[in-house]
């Protein structure tokens, strides 16, 4: 099958029999032929922008369906019109071939389908049990809260997972780990008749142990006859999982096939809508003095670590989440309190009380999380990236609006931020280009060292290799580069060098050349392993 | 990419009413609407009076201590903080004001300590915010009553008369043919819409109430910026009590407690403040204060009675936020 061109018209898609669609060598469909949820010829609008144009799309009992796209192709908006918080402006959706109008998530439900956020939704100071019942608690005397019948109901659901005897059902909901929440989300939802799942990028959050774990209850859930969509970021489960592969770009169903007749590297060129060269340009690099020095350097979360950066290099830091990364680089950069040790930039002792410190002292630091961490949503592209150059823009206190449109609109070239001006509000970007906006805050500071974690959270594809491509000339111009990464791959593409961290140390590190992915999660997970053994 | 090339020139400048519109901004065009439209409502029931300059000059005079209050308390709710002590502040600083006048007999060194005074009381607001980690409504809201408790214990729970004549012609005189309270409100709102528009410090501002995390980690000292802010706030009530001083000829421990707080508030969320930090501008406060002061002075013209016009000025506030949300939701 030939990867079909942004410029082919999809106005016939409509009339396309879905079930027609199913190849003989996919298993899982000849159980259940009919699409337990079909997007019919739906498009959405919001504004000017088109989210989603004239899409059919079916999710079939006993099927996964994976849904791939970069952000803002429309995965999310599909979602939530599958979901019932959007109606469709055109088009219409059909659950177990009946046509059906959902006016709100309560519809949705109530034939059977359900969506798995991003970030589950718990009451974080109710039990597990009360948060899996809620809403279907059952009372004695028509009065009182029958806590017998809920532990009853929640330990048998539990059990169903082989959990029940690491959690109890009066544990508090917020001690559970992000795995376990998605996990309660998707028991939450089991709970009355599923007929489809949909998973909205479900694994962003959890290790890699705790991922296969909620593989296997997906894998379950399917043969039991759920139409599960699952959307996802990551190649290797998309590939693991799914049985089909459908690839929305601009709001448009580009492709569908099959997982084992759509290759990777069509999927991504599908999403990309051209093809992707290498990612990972690494060039020559010249490592010059240290240019960061870590000795010692001890927070609460952080244990004594020592280490450092030269300039022209990039370290990576590799560990499972909770392992202390974040935490390390916040402490570097003056916003966690260091109880011991030192940090030296360029050979001179940095005092780090505030962020201020550090970056006086030429460090930039774009944080993991961009919305509440790096980003002022309300304001706009320009703003953004002079938020940390006051001193360059201005004479006594007084903006040059002139001077900061020319720095601002020298990094929106430079970063290729695609925006539609300097003052465009940085909130209608993707997540690429917000992220461009962050590093542009940094560049325009010219520093002498950049603290980067999870650089490419949440950013789509061909946004990623700009990242990489960027990072890479900045290592070459004498930059150094401390990078975080839960995205192995992305960690030895682009690292000289990787440290491994567990518990809160700096556990091992290691040439690119003897790094592989195997040898860091054994070293990140061997503490892990240990240090959880002990605590329960 | 197409869009790539013209990002950096200068803004986008489109003619007509939609450049207007983007302009001045969408909040403070609904604004200006409705005040055009109480202008129309009220001109037209009362056009024998409700046009005349001294009625113009009136209503200027009604809102000067209030916009000033209104639009200081614009810049806290821009910073994410709230200030509910301005009220007693403002009382405060009008019997500092009274006493300060009959000790020294000088009004120019009187209402430097009234403003000394204000600054002192925003200053402590700002540290028990800052330092005590304390939530901004809840520390103004104590310090509300500690402010109006000093005022009676220095008072004595007297009104204190001024008669200082160069003192009372700030309340009833008049310079370049503006009364001088307007001319002060002008003053205030020009210096303080020059800081937000303009200046580092008011961008810096809107950075801290549009995410505190976010503004630490590029580097601004979000505390000092927040006693900054609430050290204004008390010098700007400092001076508000000066006026009211002035234009009651007294020091009343008991003034500025008919609400003065809340309908700083008010106004502020009316001009387009969002309580929850980052939004708002100087100008809309201002449009807020004025939309309060023509509906006052109007419902007073047509003979309202004044119960009746609290009612109308809590439904016009309640109004008025539910059309800036929708507005919000519908154009993001």
């Amino acid at each position: 099958m030939s990867q079909i061109g942004s410029t082919e018209p999809w106005g016939e898609a409509p009339r396309r029999n879905l079930s027609d669609r199913s190849e003989s060598g996919d298993a899982a469909a000849q159980q259940d032929r009919t699409p337990a949820l079909a997007a019919l010829g739906v498009s959405k609008r919001f504004g000017v922008v088109r989210a989603l144009d004239n899409v059919t799309l079916a999710a079939r009992a006993g099927q996964i369906l994976a849904l791939v796209g970069e952000n803002g192709a429309g995965k999310s908006t599909l979602v939530r019109i599958f979901e019932g918080v959007y109606r469709p402006d055109q088009g219409t959706l059909a659950a177990d071939g009946v046509q059906q109008t959902l006016r709100s998530p309560a519809d949705a439900h109530a034939l059977g389908i359900r969506v798995i956020h991003q970030e589950p939704d718990i009451v974080p100071d109710l039990s597990i049990a009360e948060n899996l019942f809620l809403g279907d608690f059952r009372r004695i005397h028509g009065l009182f809260l029958d806590r017998a019948d809920l532990k009853r109901r929640a330990r048998d659901l539990l059990g169903e997972f082989g959990l029940e005897n690491d959690l109890s059902p009066w544990t508090r909901a917020g001690n559970l780990s992000p795995a376990q929440r998605q996990l309660m989300e998707i028991m939450r939802a089991l709970r009355r008749g599923l007929k489809v799942l949909a998973l909205d990028e479900p694994t962003s959050s959890l290790t890699e142990d705790e991922a296969q774990r909620l593989f296997r209850v997906v894998r379950r859930l399917r043969d039991d006859g759920v139409g599960i969509i699952y959307i996802s970021h990551r190649m290797r489960e998309v590939r693991d999982l799914a049985d089909r592969i459908a690839v929305l770009r601009d709001g448009r169903l580009v492709d569908e096939r099959p997982t084992v007749e759509f290759p990777e590297a069509e999927v991504v060129q599908a999403m990309v809508g051209r093809p992707i060269a290498d990612l990972y340009e690494r060039g020559s690099r010249r490592r010059g003095e240290i240019a960061l020095s870590v000795r010692g350097l001890t927070t609460t979360r952080v244990h004594d670590v020592s280490f450092d950066v030269r300039s022209g290099e990039v370290v990576g830091l590799a560990g499972l989440i909770g392992a202390g990364r974040s935490e390390l680089a916040e402490a570097i950069f003056g916003h966690d309190r260091a109880l011991a040790g030192s940090v030296a930039v360029a050979g001179r002792s940095v005092r780090l009380r505030s962020p201020a410190d550090a970056i006086a002292a030429g460090v930039g630091f774009a944080p993991e999380d961009r919305k509440s961490q790096a980003l002022l949503l309300l304001r706009s592209v320009k703003d953004n990236i002079s938020l940390a150059i006051p001193d360059l823009i201005s004479r006594f206190d007084f903006i040059n609006e002139g001077g900061e449109r020319r720095i601002a609109g020298a990094l929106v070239d430079r970063l290729r931020i695609r925006t539609p001006s300097l003052d465009a509000s940085v909130a209608n970007l993707s997540g690429g280009n917000q992220q461009k906006v962050v590093l542009g805050r940094w560049l325009a500071r010219r520093p002498k060292v950049l603290i980067l974690d999870e650089p490419t959270r949440g950013v789509d594809v061909g946004a990623k290799a700009e990242i990489y491509r960027l990072i890479a000339e900045l290592a070459a111009e004498g930059l150094a580069l401390l990078v975080v990464s839960s995205e192995m791959p992305e960690l030895l593409g682009l690292a000289d060098r990787i440290l491994v961290m567990a518990g809160g140390r700096v556990v091992a590190e290691m040439p690119r050349e003897q790094a592989s992915e195997e040898r860091i999660l054994s070293l990140a997970m061997a503490d892990n392993l240990t240090k959880s053994a002990t605590v329960q | 990419m197409e869009s790539v090339a013209n990002a950096a020139d200068r803004p986008v400048r489109r003619s007509g009413l939609v450049g207007l519109v983007e302009r001045v901004g969408t909040h403070n065009f609904s604004l200006l609407i409705a005040l055009a439209a109480l202008v129309a409502i009220f001109g037209f029931l009362r056009p024998d009076v409700f046009f005349l300059l001294r009625n113009i000059l009136n209503i200027g005079q009604a809102i000067a201590i209030l916009g000033i209050l209104a639009t200081a308390q614009t810049i806290v709710i821009i910073s994410g903080g709230l200030d509910i002590s301005v009220g007693a502040v403002v009382g405060l600083s009008t019997v500092c004001i009274a006493l300060a006048v009959g000790w020294t007999g000088s009004p120019a060194l009187s209402i430097l300590f009234g403003v000394a005074v204000g600054a002192i009381a925003g200053l402590v607001n700002g540290l028990i915010i800052t330092v005590g980690r304390i939530n901004a409504v809840i520390a103004t809201l104590g310090t509300m009553a500690v402010f109006r408790g000093v005022a009676f214990i220095i008072s004595n729970g007297q009104s204190i008369s001024i008669f200082d004549p160069a003192f009372r012609f700030i309340g009833d005189g008049k310079m370049l043919g503006l009364p001088v309270t307007i001319l002060v409100l002008v003053i205030v709102v020009a210096i303080f819409f020059v800081l937000m528009r303009y200046t580092i410090t008011g961008r810096n501002i809107y950075a801290i109430g549009g995410n505190p995390v976010v503004a630490r980690l590029a580097g601004l000292n979000v505390r000092a910026y927040q006693i900054g802010i609430y050290t204004l706030s008390g010098a700007t009530a400092g001076l508000a009590g000066m006026l009211l001083a002035a234009r009651t000829g007294s020091g009343q421990p008991i003034s500025g407690s008919e609400g003065l707080e809340l309908e700083a508030i008010t106004a502020a969320v009316l001009g387009g403040c969002a309580l929850t930090g980052g939004k708002g501008t100087i100008i809309g406060g201002l449009l807020g204060v004025l939309i309060i002061g023509v509906l006052d002075n109007g419902l007073i013209l047509t003979s309202v009675p004044t119960f009746f016009q609290m009612v109308a000025k809590g439904v016009l506030l309640i109004a008025a936020v539910i059309i800036a949300e929708q507005q919000a939701r519908r154009y993001g």
